[in-house]
């Protein structure tokens, strides 16, 4: 076998594992690498303008396409510039693989230029890490890296490549297969758990599907539907499941936590069974944990074992991939055989139960003469793109109404920050979804805080000619802050209010693409068609009241049930 | 309650970071930590004693197993098990103060590791009850002091990591 460089076995290794474009910066440390990929011509590389957003532009790409990211950055500034977004994925579960340059390994450990400890760094963030200090290593390295991405729980891994590994020549063995002994994710869940959770839902009066993340992640979006349907049980899905079970379904409660619906709430707050799949009992689901679904047995299906009565003490834990253990259960329900009346009957007066309350209180927010409502402006998207585009968003206030107001009737249509809340985590993250999907709706809902914590990449989009829509909220604030400092701090607005903003109608111009302001309720039609039917990038900046609150609200440990309505 | 658990990792750099940090970043204790390699060069061994209720250790050993270098993890204090420690204490030595130190280290099955005209160096090796013994009649005589390994432990009998 030949001998190749480093550099040559990266290129090759992205070929073999599928990748058809990275995102990245180059620098000194890098540089190798870059050549070799230029020089070669076959996998795309999207340049960015900060390093965070290559890393949430992988990230992206992965959730809307279900792939594995990839994102390239130098040593020093241009690492430590990827770890926020290496966090965002790793809090989130994302399958994502970070390559950063680093000093040759003479020089490690001496202060020299551009040199930071990244693998030290990104240690607690990231599901693994790799120094390749050897260029013999790399491609057992590289198959590892992508192996350990994707598989199990996925989540970043990141290697740091030192120049003169880059350049070291060793051969090249790609592995075919790949096992670890020190890592065995369990995929098949052990038949009697199921068997036990079908016995407890069997008998149950009023049960609820907790679904999170998880299902978006196996693809378990049909399994969800089948089991909900043959089982007529009520569904609510945590910020990072929407979309894996359809907003627009009958059986379909919203989001459930601190910005959840007042029904799902109360459905998780009254239940005798909780069946979550893929999700982890989140603090912004469980609000006071003490009293937290006081009535219900919980059957908790998680790929990850540490997920499993970290939170709440769980009564049926089954450790699997939630596909295949939905569909496990659906063979249960076929091969038991119980007529459809019979789970109508036993479940008739929970759901009665439940839609009185999805009737008593709504998600709802009052219309203003002359004032836009943030709220009306996600209604007006949800109606004006039918529900199908993909839709990214920041972080706060303009994340939750998102949540609320668009409904997600399908998996990988919701690109949003959860575990890490990371604002300025939408635009890269719709460029890279733009780049998974060139002909699908991207759009970027955003509030004027977080838009410019990565405004930089609106270069990106325009170099690549990326339609991405962005939707700015405007209202001058650090919105969601500003929410609790009213709720909770006297209305004393420490350092949450903007009192400089740019135009943002000028800034899109400056950079070569269209912006559209509507300062009042009537324009807001006119700016989201000029805005989502402009050929290429477009600002839709709506100036909305500025003090619009998200509700309902949990308050920071309250119980559930404890609710601000308005 | 402590625990003591027995972690099978791979001998990798970074490895033994990754569980102190573990460690470290989600509020975890560890009271004692030693680590060295297995005769299997690529694995090294690593005793942990911990507390907590039985929550936490039950999230600290999943959590280490959960980490991609771990192999294998076991709560050896859950059954019968040995534990050994070592330390090297200098004892202030001077006048009739000798005597004695020499007969709690005769006692205590001590070896005098190092000897100078105004201190003594004992070796002991034990369970941690027999360590905090010998370390408590020495502590009136005047410590200079002390190093300790920490744990080992091995289940009993048949059970094997």
């Amino acid at each position: 076998m030949a001998k190749m460089t480093g550099k040559e076995m990266v290129l090759e290794a992205l070929k073999r594992e599928g990748v058809d474009v990275i995102f990245g910066f180059p620098g000194g440390a890098i540089i190798d690498v870059y050549d070799t990929l230029e020089k070669d011509g076959t996998i795309k590389h999207v340049l960015v303008r900060h390093e965070q957003g290559a890393a949430h532009a992988a990230d992206g790409y992965a959730r809307a396409s279900g792939k594995v990211g990839v994102c390239i950055a130098t040593s020093g500034p241009g690492a430590t510039n990827t770890v926020t977004g290496i966090a965002t994925a790793y809090l989130d579960s994302i399958p994502m693989v970070i390559f950063t340059g680093q000093v040759p390994t003479a020089l490690i450990g001496n202060d020299a230029f551009q040199e930071v400890d990244i693998v030290g760094i990104t240690r607690p963030c990231t599901k693994h890490n790799y120094l390749v200090k050897d260029v013999k290593d790399l491609p057992r390295i590289l198959k590892e890296a992508f192996y350990v991405a994707r598989s199990g729980r996925p989540g970043p891994v990141l290697i740091d490549l030192p120049k003169d590994v880059q350049n070291g020549k060793a051969e090249f063995v790609y592995p075919q297969e790949i096992k670890l002994r020190s890592y065995n994710p369990v995929i098949e869940p052990h038949g009697k758990q199921v068997e036990r959770a079908y016995r407890l839902i069997e008998k149950a009066k009023r049960p609820v599907i907790y679904a999170g993340g998880g299902i978006i992640i196996s693809n378990a979006d049909a399994e969800l539907r089948a089991l909900a349907q043959a089982m007529h049980i009520p569904v609510t899905m945590t910020l990072m499941g929407l979309g894996g079970f359809p907003g627009s379904h009958d059986l379909s409660l919203g989001m459930l936590g601190m910005h959840g619906t007042y029904c799902a709430n109360m459905a998780m707050a009254n239940s005798d069974v909780i069946i979550a799949v893929g999700a982890r009992f989140d603090d912004r689901v469980t609000g006071k944990i003490e009293a937290f679904a006081p009535l219900a047995k919980i059957i908790h299906v998680d790929i990850d074992p540490t997920s499993i009565q970290k939170n709440v003490k769980v009564d049926v834990p089954i450790v699997g991939d939630c596909k295949r253990i939905l569909k496990r259960l659906l063979d249960i329900v076929k091969d038991v055989g119980r007529p459809d009346e019979a789970w109508i009957d036993q479940h008739k007066a929970w759901l009665e139960q439940l839609d009185t309350w999805k009737k008593r209180h709504p998600l709802t927010y009052k219309m203003e003469p002359g004032v836009i409502k943030p709220q009306n402006v996600i209604e007006r998207l949800y109606e004006m793109t039918k529900g199908r585009a993909i839709i990214t968003t920041e972080v706060g206030q303009n994340q939750m109404w998102t949540a609320q107001f668009y409904k997600f009737d399908h998996t990988r249509t919701l690109l949003t920050s959860g575990g890490l809340g990371t604002m300025g985590y939408g635009l890269p993250a719709a460029i890279g979804a733009q780049m998974a999907f060139p002909d699908k709706l991207v759009v970027d809902v955003a509030g004027d805080g977080s838009i410019q914590m990565n405004i930089q990449e609106l270069a990106t989009a325009m170099e690549q000619c990326l339609p991405v829509k962005i939707v700015i909220l405007n209202n001058q604030f650090l919105g969601m802050v500003r929410q609790w400092q009213e709720l909770f701090y006297d209305r004393c607005y420490a350092s949450t209010e903007f009192t400089m903003t740019p135009d943002f109608v000028k800034l899109a111009e400056a950079y070569g693409a269209k912006g559209f302001r509507a300062t009042r309720p009537e324009e807001i039609d006119d700016v989201l068609s000029k805005g989502l039917e402009a050929k290429g990038l477009a600002i839709m900046e709506f100036a909305i009241a500025r003090e619009e609150g998200v509700f309902p609200m949990v308050p920071a440990g309250k119980a559930t049930t404890e609710m601000l309505l308005v | 309650m402590k625990h003591t658990l027995s972690v099978l990792v791979e001998n990798t750099p970074g490895a033994l970071s990754r569980i102190t940090g573990l460690f470290s970043g989600r509020a975890f204790n560890i009271e004692s930590l030693n680590v060295a390699a297995t005769l299997d060069p690529t694995l090294s061994h690593l005793t942990l004693v911990t507390r907590g209720d039985e929550h936490i250790i039950e999230q600290i050993i999943k959590q280490l197993r959960r980490l991609i270098d771990v192999l294998k993890v076991v709560d050896v204090s859950e059954g019968e098990f040995v534990e050994r420690e070592m330390s090297l204490i200098k004892v202030r030595a001077e006048d009739e103060s000798r005597a004695e130190i020499l007969r709690i280290s005769d006692i205590f099955r001590c070896k005098i590791v190092d000897v100078s005209p105004k201190s003594y160096t004992l070796e002991v090796t034990g369970p941690e009850s027999k360590l905090k013994a010998v370390i408590e009649l020495l502590r009136p005589i005047g410590i200079k002091e002390i190093s300790r390994t920490g744990n080992i432990a091995m289940m009993r009998e048949k059970k094997t990591i």
